[in-house]
C-alpha cells in the first residue's frame, strides 16, 4: 500500500467508532490476527536481513511499521525482543543514515554474559518481529552544523557516529568530517569496508584507526588528535564508546575549556548489582516520579517507599495480588522469597517482596 | 469450620509451606516460551471466535447462523473472561513483560472494571479466602452460603437471589465493589463510592454500547438477530462463570475460618487455609480451558500468580501433600459440585432449627455478617 493509503487506513482504524467496536481490547488485538506487524499504537519492526560482519557483532536491518516517526542521526531506540517468553528491552543506537526513509540498522556487540546480544547473535533470523520505541536521545547533530565534525568512537560505540557520518554523506554536507575510531584489532571494525569507501569517494572525510590491541598505538591520547586534525577544538565533536575512552576524551575537552563543543553517548549507565548478603545496606533507591532518593537499607521497596512518605497502592503485602506492581526502569532488586536478583531494565516489580540490591530506580 | 478439619502444629505448617514453596520455585524457574505460546494461542483463538461469531450473526436471520454465531461469541467471551482475563489479571503472565498481558493494563470483555476486580478478587478474596467477615466473596454480600452466617428472614429468598445473581452475573460482579450491603446498613458512605461508580459507569456504557447498540446497528436489517445473539452470549457467559466460581468455594467439604484463627497467620497457615477453603472440579482438557483452569481451584489458591494451565501438572503432587497432612482435597465432577452448591443455597434459606433465636434488627434489610 502507498503511504497515503496506509495513513487513511490507520486513521480509520484509530477512529472512535472502530475503537468502540473493539472495546475493551483495542484494534491491535484483531489486527495482530492478520499481521503481527500491524498496529495503531506501537512501533513494531520486522528484521529483514542479518549480517555477522565480525566475530562478536550482529548487524540487523529492520523495516518498521507505519507508526515509525523517523530518527535524527545519532539517536537510539529501545528495542524489545521476546526471548524464552520474556520481552527483553535494551537500547541500541541506529547506525543507518537519517536522510531518506530507508530501513533501520542496528549493530550489537555480543556480550558473552548478556541475554539479548547473545541471543541475537545465535538465534535471530530474518523475519523476526521486534518492538521499538520511537527514536530517543540528544546525541545528535545541532541544527546549525559548523564547518567541521569530529567523530570519535571506540568498539561498538561506532554505531551512532556511523549514523552521523552516513547522514552527512547523504545530505552532501559541505564541511569536513574527521573520524577517529578505536578498536582492538583491524578485524574488529564492523564498518571498515564502508568507511574505506567513504574515505576514497568523499575527499572531505578522513578516517583514522587506532588499535588498542597493539602496543604502539594504544588508548586515547591528545597526540592522536593533534596528528590528524590540529584544529579539533573548533569542531563539533562527538564521542561514544567504552567508559575509559569517554572519560579520557571528556577530561581532555574539559581541560581545554571546550566541553560545550563535545557530545557524549554512554552505553552503560547502571552500576553492577550489589551481590552481598541480603539485608546488607546497598545502593541508592530513587523514586523517580516523586523525586525522592534514599539509601537502600535492606527493607522492601514498599516499606522504604512508605518510610519516605509515599503511599504506593498495595494489597496482600505478601507477593500474591500484584497490587503493588510498579515500573522499574533500572537497577537490581532481590526477591526476598527466593533470593533471586533481577537486574532487567524496564520491568514490573512487586514492591512488597523485593529489596534493592544496588542503585535502583522505581517510577513511583 | 467443619469439625473434621485437622489442626496442624506450627512445625507442620512450616514444613507444609516449605514443600509448597519448593513446588512454586520449580514452576517459576520453568516459565518460558511454552507459557507464552499457550496464552497467546488462547487469546488468538478467542479473538478468532469472536470475529467469526460476530460475522455469523450478520446472517442471524438464518437460524443455524444465529445459533453458531451466538455459540462462537459465547465461547469467545468465556475464554476472554476466564482463561485470559481472570488469569492475566492475577499477574500470571506479568513476567513476560508484554503490556497486552500485564495484570495492571488488562481490561476484559465484561462490565466490571478490571481495576475493581483486581481489588475485590486478587486482594480481598485471595488474601482473606473463606474468612467469614473478611472474604466478601462469601455470598457476595447477598447470599447465605455458610452455616456460620447468622440467619435472617431476608435469607428466605436465598435461591431467588442466587438465580438473579447467576443470570446477571457480570453486573453482580461489577456492583461487588460497591458493597451494597454495607451501604444500606450505613457502614459505608455513598459519597465514598463516587470514584468507583464513575469507573463502573464508563465501563458499563462502553460494553453496552458495543454489544447492544453498535454491532446491532452495523447489522442493518439483522439488528434484532445480532442484539439477541449478543445478549444470549453474555447470558451464557454469566451462567457459566457463576457456576464455575460458586463451585470453587461453596460445595460441601470446604472449610471456612474465623478472623481470630487467622490473625497474624504464618505462610504455612495461609497455604493450609487456601487448600481447605477451595474445591476442585473434575473434567477434561476442554473443560479446564473453558473454566480458566478454575477446576484446579486448590492449586490456583496456593499459587494464584502461576500460569493456570500448569495447575493440571502439579495437581497430583498437591493432592499427595494434602493426603499426607490429612487435609481434605475436595473435588468432584461439575454436575455433582453444582448440585451441592444449589442444595446448600436452598438449605441455608431455611431458618436453622438449632438456633431459633434470631436477632432481627428492623433497619437492616440485607444481611450484614459477611461484610
Ligand atoms: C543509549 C544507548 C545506546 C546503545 N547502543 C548500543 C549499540 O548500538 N550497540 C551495542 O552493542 N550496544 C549498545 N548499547 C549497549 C547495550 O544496550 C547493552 O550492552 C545491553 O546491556 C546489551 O544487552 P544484553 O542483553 O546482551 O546484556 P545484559 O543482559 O543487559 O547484560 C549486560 C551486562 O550486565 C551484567 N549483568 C546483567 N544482569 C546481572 C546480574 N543479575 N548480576 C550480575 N551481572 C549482571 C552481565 O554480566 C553483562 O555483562 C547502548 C546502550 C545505551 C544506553
Ligand atoms: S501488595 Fe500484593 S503483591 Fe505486593
Amino acid at each position: 500500500m502507498k503511504n497515503h493509503d496506509t495513513g487513511l487506513t490507520r486513521r480509520f482504524l484509530a477512529s472512535r467508532v472502530v475503537t468502540a467496536l473493539a472495546e475493551p481490547h483495542g484494534v491491535d488485538r484483531y489486527l495482530n490476527l492478520v499481521n503481527p506487524l500491524w498496529s495503531v499504537r506501537d512501533v513494531r519492526a520486522r528484521v529483514v536481513a542479518i549480517a555477522r560482519r565480525t566475530p562478536d557483532t550482529v548487524t540487523m536491518t529492520l523495516r518498521p511499521n507505519g507508526l515509525w516517526a523517523g530518527a535524527r542521526a545519532g539517536q537510539y531506540v529501545r528495542f524489545g525482543v521476546d526471548i524464552d517468553g520474556v520481552r527483553r528491552i535494551r537500547c541500541f543506537s541506529l547506525a543507518g543514515s537519517a536522510a531518506g526513509a530507508g530501513p533501520l540498522e542496528i549493530t550489537a556487540k555480543v556480550n558473552p554474559a548478556g541475554t539479548v546480544t547473545r541471543w541475537l547473535a545465535t538465534r535471530a533470523r530474518p523475519g523476526l518481529l521486534v518492538h521499538l520505541s520511537q527514536a530517543e536521545g540528544e546525541f545528535t547533530l545541532p541544527d546549525q552544523v559548523g564547518p567541521h565534525v569530529l567523530l570519535i568512537s571506540g568498539g561498538s560505540g561506532i554505531t551512532p557516529t556511523m549514523s552521523i557520518a552516513r547522514t552527512l554523506r547523504d545530505v552532501r554536507y559541505p564541511g569536513r568530517v574527521t573520524i577517529l575510531h578505536y578498536a582492538r584489532t583491524p578485524d574488529d571494525v564492523v564498518y571498515r569496508a564502508e568507511l574505506a569507501r567513504l574515505a576514497r569517494t568523499c575527499p572531505r572525510f578522513t578516517v583514522t584507526y587506532r588499535y588498542t590491541g597493539s602496543k604502539r598505538n594504544g588508548h586515547f591520547r591528545a597526540q592522536h588528535l593533534r596528528a590528524i586534525t590540529p584544529d579539533y577544538a573548533d569542531a563539533h565533536a562527538f564521542v561514544c564508546g567504552p567508559a575509559g575512552l569517554l572519560d579520557a576524551v571528556s577530561r581532555h575537552w574539559a581541560a581545554e575549556g571546550i566541553s560545550d563543543r563535545l557530545r557524549i553517548e554512554r552505553f552503560t549507565v547502571a552500576g553492577a548489582p550489589f551481590l552481598g548478603d541480603p539485608g546488607t545496606v546497598a545502593g541508592e533507591l530513587w523514586f523517580s516520579r516523586s523525586g525522592i532518593r534514599v539509601p537502600g537499607d535492606g527493607r522492601t521497596l514498599l516499606e522504604q517507599a512508605e518510610a519516605a512518605g509515599l503511599r504506593p497502592a498495595f494489597g496482600c503485602r505478601m507477593g500474591i495480588c500484584h497490587t503493588c506492581g510498579s515500573h522499574k526502569p533500572e537497577g537490581p532488586v532481590r526477591d526476598v522469597r527466593t533470593g533471586v536478583i533481577s537486574a532487567e531494565p524496564d520491568e514490573q516489580v512487586r514492591l512488597c517482596v523485593n529489596t534493592p540490591a544496588g542503585d535502583v530506580e522505581i517510577a513511583i | 469450620m467443619g469439625t473434621s478439619t485437622p489442626q496442624l502444629t506450627e512445625e507442620q505448617l512450616a514444613a507444609l509451606a516449605d514443600e509448597l514453596d519448593e513446588i512454586r520455585r520449580e514452576l517459576v524457574d520453568d516459565l518460558g516460551d511454552e507459557d507464552a505460546a499457550y496464552i497467546r494461542g488462547i487469546v488468538a483463538t478467542g479473538q478468532r471466535l469472536e470475529a467469526l461469531g460476530r460475522a455469523l450473526l450478520w446472517a442471524g436471520w438464518f437460524p443455524p447462523a444465529w445459533l453458531a454465531g451466538t455459540a462462537a461469541l459465547s465461547v469467545a467471551k468465556i475464554l476472554d473472561n476466564m482463561e485470559v482475563g481472570h488469569n492475566v489479571m492475577h499477574g500470571q503472565y506479568d513476567w513476560m513483560g508484554d503490556p497486552t498481558l500485564n495484570s495492571k493494563m488488562f481490561e476484559w470483555d465484561t462490565v466490571c472494571p478490571a481495576e475493581q476486580w483486581r481489588h475485590t478478587h486478587n486482594y480481598v478474596h485471595h488474601t482473606y479466602t473463606n474468612i467469614l467477615g473478611k472474604d466478601r466473596d462469601i455470598g457476595y454480600g447477598l447470599l447465605r452460603m455458610l452455616d456460620e452466617q447468622r440467619w435472617r428472614p431476608y435469607y428466605r429468598g436465598n435461591p431467588v437471589y442466587a438465580v438473579v445473581l447467576m443470570l446477571a452475573f457480570e453486573w453482580g460482579v461489577m456492583l461487588h465493589d460497591l458493597e451494597i450491603d454495607r451501604l444500606l446498613s450505613g457502614r459505608r458512605k455513598w459519597s465514598d463510592t463516587k470514584g468507583i461508580r464513575r469507573q463502573m459507569w464508563h465501563k458499563g456504557v462502553k460494553q453496552t454500547l458495543k454489544d447492544y447498540v453498535l454491532f446491532p446497528l452495523l447489522s442493518g436489517p439483522g439488528a434484532m438477530a445480532t442484539l439477541t445473539g449478543n445478549a444470549v452470549a453474555n447470558l451464557v457467559r454469566n451462567v457459566w462463570a457463576f457456576s464455575i466460581i460458586f463451585c470453587g468455594h461453596f460445595p460441601d467439604g470446604v472449610a471456612s475460618f474465623s478472623e481470630d484463627e487467622c490473625e497474624d497467620e504464618s505462610r504455612g497457615h495461609w497455604y493450609y487455609r487456601q487448600m481447605l477453603g477451595s474445591a476442585n472440579i473434575d473434567g477434561g482438557k476442554l473443560f479446564h480451558i473453558l473454566s480458566g483452569n478454575l477446576g484446579f481451584q486448590i492449586e490456583h489458591h496456593i499459587f494464584p500468580d502461576i500460569p493456570a494451565w500448569r495447575y493440571q501438572r502439579i495437581a497430583p503432587r498437591v493432592r499427595e501433600i494434602c493426603d499426607r497432612y490429612g487435609l481434605n482435597y475436595t473435588t468432584g465432577p461439575l454436575g455433582k459440585q453444582v448440585g451441592s452448591v444449589w442444595r446448600k443455597i436452598y438449605r441455608l434459606a431455611r431458618r436453622p432449627p438449632d438456633r431459633p433465636r434470631t436477632v432481627l434488627t428492623g433497619a437492616s434489610r440485607v444481611p450484614a455478617e459477611a461484610a
